[in-house]
């Protein structure tokens, strides 16, 4: 099935609600494509709309925090990470509070808005604050259980969720650890550790690797902060190459995290990709993807060159 | 009530100069100036019980305007969140008085502030909290007169009012000068009332050192109902140290050793 990891934010985000009456929803005028707006149909009195107004969205979160909420505070990604990153810092991450930021529209496959809407730099951002945890989830059956994590966790998340739809790679029923990563398909040649929507290109990569009889171990790597570092020594150790791939900018995001653990304490050859050090374009969602070289070829290339 | 209030409030000045003397640094000025306002909201208004400092339903008070920590702690020792003795302590780096206030390592600071701008919203966010809950707290607000500059005051000007947040009670501690000079030279700032009043709050201007005066405005915002309020307090940067009143270079600047005494000297006097 294909289904966007927004539309399952949305739907999660609705179940929740009736189950704990302190969730509550906030968004900037987007309800209705982050998919706040499911929620808000279903608990319209723990629903605010704070306008047009990122920076009052994101503090008056924090403020429902102080006193037990626990509040998702939706946008597109790029104007969570850039537009509201003081109040994230300083009313958010630095008083430690419970609130779930919840970026939609990231990376190119935000499709044809154009490079200022589609955050590129949303993972480096969020990774780099003290407190936050950074969640990527793969498909919409990840992203329910990660919108579930994200009420029980207390403190700051940051889930990063995509407005193009994309292939299902989760059984329902699937058990999501927050802190550990998944080995999705074993491999002893490569370990390829991927975030997002770019899973299941991992997956088609490690196949196509397969027919040329290269053995690929397929990671998905949903947290990229805190970072799963026993995994990724695991797979340093074992695989003896890693190959990242994220729907990001390749400064400072999934590639740079396993860079820095692989650095510390297992060096082995690592390869990143992700949107090279640029701004996205308007296009189709899906080219813009295979135009960037965030395609299941370009791993396999990758590889072949590792 | 207004005799207690003097002593409160002298007492505080003191804990201020005492503590930015300690300290080598942080801000007199606006410290000083918002000092009648937090003695009146701690110790008459305000709803709070160090002894159960997690009540849900006591009022909550968010300085926005962070840098007036010294103010902040002093009214906080001397209600008995913490021991007196933790004020000398202030910006060190074992201490748990930061800088700006820290509501993780403070006991009775109710939100962490210091980048400008933030508090109002942070205010509107509890109160919104609170009619979920049915509680009946008030939220109190400390916004700078420099500090609505800041673009998301305005923000949350205009959400504090569509969502009719009645149980916000903001103060604008109007003492006319920023770290650059005066308010309206750096950028204007006035007229303060008839901006919110545009925004489509109730507005108050007060004497921001009368106690008599912020007890009535405290009191005439609680009984207005469908809209919060601002109370534009006119007050003097500075106040109570003869040498530091209007005078913009002890925004933050500590005083040293010799012109604390002299402050100090000034203030026993009171």
């Amino acid at each position: 099935m294909n289904t966007a990891t927004r539309e399952a934010f949305g739907k999660a985000l609705a179940e929740l609600g009736a189950i704990d009456r302190d969730i509550v929803s906030l968004d900037a005028d987007l309800s209705c494509t982050t998919k706040s707006a499911t929620f808000a149909q279903a608990f319209p009195d723990r629903f605010f709309n704070m306008g047009i107004a990122e920076a009052d969205l994101m503090a008056t979160a924090a403020g429902l925090a102080t006193c037990g909420k626990i509040p998702f505070a939706s946008t597109f990604a790029v104007f969570a990470a850039c537009r509201a990153l003081d109040q994230i810092r300083n009313s958010i991450c630095y008083p430690g509070l419970n609130v779930k930021v919840v970026g939609t529209h990231a990376g190119p496959s935000c499709g044809e808005d154009g490079g200022s809407h589609q955050a590129v730099e949303d993972i480096a951002v969020m990774r780099s604050l003290p407190n936050m945890v950074v969640v990527v989830p793969a498909d919409d059956v990840e992203a329910e259980a990660v919108v579930r994590a994200a009420a029980e966790h207390v403190g700051p998340m940051y889930l990063r969720f995509a407005r193009l739809a994309s292939p299902t790679v989760h059984e329902e029923g699937y058990e999501f650890d927050l802190f550990r990563g998944e080995v999705m398909r074993d491999g002893a040649d490569v370990a390829i550790i991927a975030c997002g929507m770019m899973v299941p290109r991992a997956l088609d990569a490690a196949r196509q690797l397969a027919d040329e009889g290269v053995s690929a171990r397929v990671v998905n790597m949903h947290t990229v902060k805190p970072i799963d570092e026993e995994l990724v020594v695991r797979c340093a150790r074992e695989c003896g190459r890693i190959v990242t791939i994220e729907e990001a900018s390749y400064v400072g995001g999934l590639g740079s995290a396993v860079c820095e653990v692989v650095a510390d304490r297992c060096p082995v050859p690592v390869k990143r990709i992700g949107m090279p050090d640029c701004f996205g374009k308007s296009g189709l969602g899906a080219g813009l993807l295979d135009e960037f070289g965030l395609s299941a070829e370009h791993i396999v290339e990758v590889v072949r060159a590792l | 009530m207004q005799h207690d209030m003097k002593d409160i409030a002298t007492r505080m000045r003191v804990d201020i100069i005492e503590m930015l003397a300690a300290a080598g640094s942080g801000h007199p000025g606006g410290s000083l100036s918002a000092c009648d306002i937090l003695a009146v909201l701690y110790f008459d208004k305000m709803r709070i019980d160090p002894a159960d400092p997690k009540d849900p339903d006591r009022d909550r008070l968010v300085l926005a305007k962070g840098h007036a920590a010294p103010a902040l702690y002093a009214a906080l020792a001397e209600k008995g969140f913490f021991p007196r003795e933790d004020l000398v302590t202030l910006r060190k780096s074992n201490s748990h008085l930061q800088g700006h206030p820290s509501m993780s390592t403070t006991p009775g600071v109710e939100m962490s502030t210091g980048s400008l701008g933030q508090g109002l919203s942070v205010a509107n966010g509890m109160a919104l909290a609170g009619r979920l809950d049915d509680r009946d707290y008030y939220v109190y607000c400390i916004m700078g007169d420099g500090e609505i500059q800041e673009g998301q005051v305005w923000e949350a000007a205009m959400s504090a009012a569509h969502y009719g947040l009645d149980h916000v009670i903001a103060f604008v501690d109007h003492n006319r000068l920023q770290i650059d000079g005066d308010n309206d030279e750096v950028m204007t700032v006035n007229p303060i009332d008839e901006k919110f009043h545009a925004f489509g709050w109730n507005v108050l201007t007060i004497d921001g050192h009368d106690y008599e005066a912020i007890g009535r405005a405290i009191e005439e915002a609680k009984a207005t109902k469908g809209r919060p309020t601002v109370i534009v307090a006119e007050t003097v940067k500075g106040k109570g140290v003869s040498f530091m009143e209007n005078q913009v270079e002890w925004h933050g600047v500590a005083p040293t050793a010799v012109q604390a005494q002299e402050a100090l000297a000034e203030l026993g006097a009171q």
